[in-house]
């Protein structure tokens, strides 16, 4: 059976990839469905969902579509959600194999850093960097990568130590490989498969970092986010609820989409790894 | 040899704090403007009174010779002067820290003791309808967004059925104390704490289950199967029991996210804790009172794990035993 069938035969992965594509499908459309800006207004303000079919979902406060607001905030979340998680994979990854490999004092100093970054908050450290450096779409990918990369980082370092010790990596050793080239193309290679498993769970916290930095206000401000229509819905809470709960209601099926392909995933390697 | 244990892992966490020092003072010194400029932009001043201010506050001197002194300042557990509060950042710190603590503690007392026995309940059966019921719940648990959450509980609760209050920590000017203020603080706490603990429940509920899982198949449960143990003990006894160090380690390393997530909830809420001090700061861009907060939290973190791995020497002798050789 091919990996893709297998991946698609149990129901929990099946879920998560039509949510997936679901969302990716939001995240490419939007420019196509609604052109122009979606933070223009579009009609009258706090109009309720399902009672004029050219904005389905009403409009907000200041008469904005939240469709159209929706389909955007699925564009920033997926795109930060990735990025960062990608950026945090790669930083773990490289420090992780030069810890694990180089050993002795580097090990010791990178892995104190660890710590440190570790014993930080991570939300915290986003809230700072981010208000230092002032929000834009790459700091605030930046900012949550700065407190993602450590988990990538410890267990790419334990598989290294595992590895470091083989024939092969001995073997590159005795026809005279530069050590780094040694650690980046024939022992990282090997030591991916459980950092890559640990994606999945990284780009969902990416996403709801993403969510809960603009939901205190500070996410990009040129673009739609989930968690700034969150916030901008509070303010009306009492008389308007659904503006703050059908952009949360997106976040939850995306993060939840995220989560359930990944243990798809996981599972389908490790049936073909002979794990289970 | 638990001495031996935690005097390592004592002077460990000392280069750790001092990294975490010294990384974040240069990382907040890197933004643009200072205390200075914070504090004439909310009272106004010219050129001299800003000479003035920066020479008195010691802010012409270098970076290095400043991060000298804030280094000295912090081994007398000074912090410096807040700008905005106009108080000693420590005081000010240290008024706001019980109310994190407080919902701290009760959110990781609901998401763990709630999280584990659901965990148990549904790995007790490992592959029956509620073990797959419950952690498919888990999962979409675990996807919810806590500030999210915390919404909703107040349209629902404090809205729509007026059962409990929208936010704070107690009513104010009530003037209520013992007991009464007790109740008081409880009432205001059940919504934020609930916002906080449940997404944690998943990952404990989810845990506990996977750990008993593997623990199904080991042979020791064979052996107390074929003593004739009721399935009840074999369940609590053996299996849960086994699996419950892994959630304890779990515990500690989940501080530091609790302490962040905590920075939304009371947000959300209006706590009036560390939280929302950390808001107020980037809000007023007061840097010195957002360093004393992260290294506030960064102590606190420590401590915690510090306390659980003392609490696994407790709980698993073999830990102390191999620590000792090691």
């Amino acid at each position: 059976m091919s990996p893709l069938r297998r991946f698609l035969r149990t129901p929990e992965a099946f879920a998560g990839a039509i949510l997936l594509a679901a969302l990716i499908a939001m995240a490419l459309s939007a420019s196509l469905l609604f052109p122009g800006d979606p933070q223009a207004i579009a009609g009258p303000a706090m109009l309720p969902p399902f009672q004029d079919w050219s904005l389905p979902l009403g409009t907000d406060r200041l008469g904005r579509n939240v469709l159209a607001e929706l389909f955007h905030g699925a564009r920033t979340s997926l795109a930060v959600g990735l990025t960062a998680a990608a950026a945090a994979l790669v930083v773990g990854a490289v420090v992780g194999t030069l810890a694990g490999f180089a050993g002795g004092i580097v090990d010791e100093v990178l892995m104190r850093i660890t710590d440190a970054f570790q014993t930080v908050p991570s939300f915290l450290l986003a809230l700072a960097f981010v208000s230092v450096v002032g929000p834009s779409l790459g700091i605030v990918v930046i900012a949550i990568a700065l407190g993602t990369w450590t988990g990538p980082a410890r267990v790419a370092r334990a598989e290294v130590l595992s590895i470091r010790e083989r024939d092969y990596v001995a073997g590159a050793r005795v026809i005279g490989m530069h050590p780094l080239a040694i650690a980046f193309r024939e022992v990282l290679p090997n030591a991916l498969p459980p950092v890559l498993a640990m994606s999945s769970v990284i780009v969902a916290a990416a996403i709801l970092t993403e969510a809960a930095l603009s939901f205190l206000g500070l996410g990009d401000p040129n673009r739609v986010t989930w968690g700034g229509m969150i916030a901008e819905g509070r303010t009306v809470l009492r008389t308007a609820p659904f503006l703050s709960i059908v952009p949360g209601i997106a976040l939850v099926l995306t993060v939840l989409g995220v989560y359930l392909a990944g243990e798809g995933i996981v599972e389908t390697t490790a049936v073909r790894r002979g794990l289970s | 040899m638990t001495l031996t244990l935690l005097r390592r892992r004592l002077v460990g966490s000392i280069f750790v704090l001092l990294t975490v020092v010294i990384g974040t003072f240069l990382l907040l010194e890197a933004a643009p403007g200072d205390a200075v400029d914070a504090y004439i932009v909310s009272t106004g001043g010219d050129a001299g009174m800003i000479e003035l201010l920066r020479h008195r506050w010691g802010l012409d001197q270098s970076e290095l010779t400043r991060l000298a002194n804030y280094l000295w300042a912090l081994l007398h557990l000074d912090l410096g002067q807040s700008v905005t509060f106009s108080r000693p950042i420590r005081d000010v710190i240290l008024e706001r820290l019980p109310n994190t603590l407080l919902l701290m503690v009760s959110a990781t007392a609901l998401s763990f003791g709630l999280g584990s026995a659901l965990g148990i309940y549904a790995g007790a059966r490992p592959g029956s309808f509620r073990d797959r019921f419950l952690s498919i719940g888990s999962l979409a648990l675990y996807a919810v967004p806590g500030f999210w959450l915390g919404l909703v509980l107040i349209v629902v609760f404090a809205v729509d059925l007026r059962w409990l209050p929208i936010g704070g920590i107690e009513t104010l000017a009530s003037d209520k104390t013992g007991l009464d203020r007790a109740a008081d603080i409880a009432i205001h706490l059940v919504l934020p704490v609930s916002a906080l603990g449940f997404i944690y429940l998943a990952l404990y509920l989810r845990m506990m289950r996977a750990g008993m899982a593997e623990v199904w198949r080991l042979d020791f449960v064979l052996a107390a199967r074929a003593k004739g143990l009721s399935r009840r003990r074999i369940v609590l006894a053996h299996v849960a029991r086994n699996a419950l160090l892994p959630l304890v380690t779990m515990l500690g390393l989940q501080s530091a996210q609790m302490l962040g997530g905590s920075v939304v909830i009371e947000s959300v809420f209006s706590v009036p804790g560390l939280g929302r001090l950390a808001q107020e700061a980037v809000a007023a861009r007061d840097t010195p009172l957002l360093l004393g907060i992260i290294l506030t939290s960064a102590v606190l973190v420590i401590f915690i794990n510090l306390a659980v791995d003392i609490a696994y020497v407790f709980l698993d002798p073999r830990v102390g035993a191999s620590e000792a050789d090691a």
